[in-house]
């Protein structure tokens, strides 16, 4: 099956341990890197990915590593959409979680900035979640790559 | 553990060299080892360079704000230094700059800390 030129995709599900962290945002900064990203680019995606596990492993699972969290990318000419999932607790007000500075665990000094972060980095940022079924994430960004930059 | 701390206490100030990664994963790590070294020294102010640092993320955030709250709890200053470019963006979009000053080295920061104090 040949998905063409310029489509390509990737899957990734790993246990709710923080020592994941880390491997998830390398693992999908290395998928991106064909698009040819800036350094900036890279980083900023790095750190989409490292806030929207985080959310996954503390709030969805409350650090209970027996949770899945997955990780879906695709890269179609240069957008790249990621979706990052758990099947979690979910959240109650999403319009009260994406208020910049508010946590729902301040006694674990989370500074409340990880969705400010995420929309702020992203094109697009859209966050789905059930309580009791888990919580989606989707985030589409357009990649300038460094070769169109010299065109 | 990807993340390394080095510290040095200079004059009731100390200097805290992050290298590495600081996220979720390595927060607790750096947390306790900060807050040991700021209660055993009685360290009146803070230093945080991040020269070495390469990745960081909202986690990262609330470490150093609660180090800033624990510091000027007890009347001192902290700053931070060296600041590469994506850490700088999320120091300035999380409003940090409003509340903590930034010096480009340690020597800067030193000197700042010490017309201040």
């Amino acid at each position: 099956m040949n998905e063409g030129t310029g489509t390509n995709f990737m899957n990734l599900q790993f246990a709710a341990k923080s020592e994941n962290e880390s491997f998830a945002r390398v693992t999908v900064a290395a998928f991106i890197s064909q698009l040819d990203p800036t350094m900036d680019e890279l980083s900023d995606l790095k750190t989409v990915i490292s806030e929207a596990v985080t959310n996954s492993i503390i709030h969805g699972y409350n650090n209970n590593s027996e949770g899945v969290v997955s990780i879906q990318a695709e890269i179609r000419e240069d957008m790249i959409t990621i979706i990052v999932e758990d099947r979690g607790e979910g959240i109650e007000d999403l319009e009260l979680a994406k208020q910049p500075l508010y946590t729902s665990k301040p006694e674990l000094e989370r500074s409340g900035m990880g969705f400010t972060i995420m929309e702020n980095f992203m094109d697009e940022f859209e966050v789905s979640s059930e309580p009791g079924r888990g919580t989606s994430i989707k985030m589409k960004k357009r990649i300038e790559s460094k070769k169109a930059l010299y065109n | 553990m990807n993340l390394h701390v080095e510290m040095e206490h200079h004059r009731g100030i100390l200097i805290v060299r992050l290298s590495g990664e600081l996220d979720h994963h390595t927060a607790d790590m750096v947390r306790m080892q900060m807050d040991e070294a700021i209660q055993r020294r009685q360290s009146e102010h803070l230093v945080l360079s991040l020269k070495d640092l390469q990745f960081m993320d909202s986690s990262g955030l609330g470490v150093i704000l609660g180090r800033y709250k624990l510091i000027k709890n007890k009347g001192g200053k902290m700053v931070v230094c060296d600041v590469n470019s994506p850490v700088y963006r999320l120091l300035e979009m999380s409003g940090l700059f409003k509340i903590m000053p930034i010096y480009e080295n340690e020597g800067t920061a030193l000197s700042g800390l010490e017309v201040v104090s």
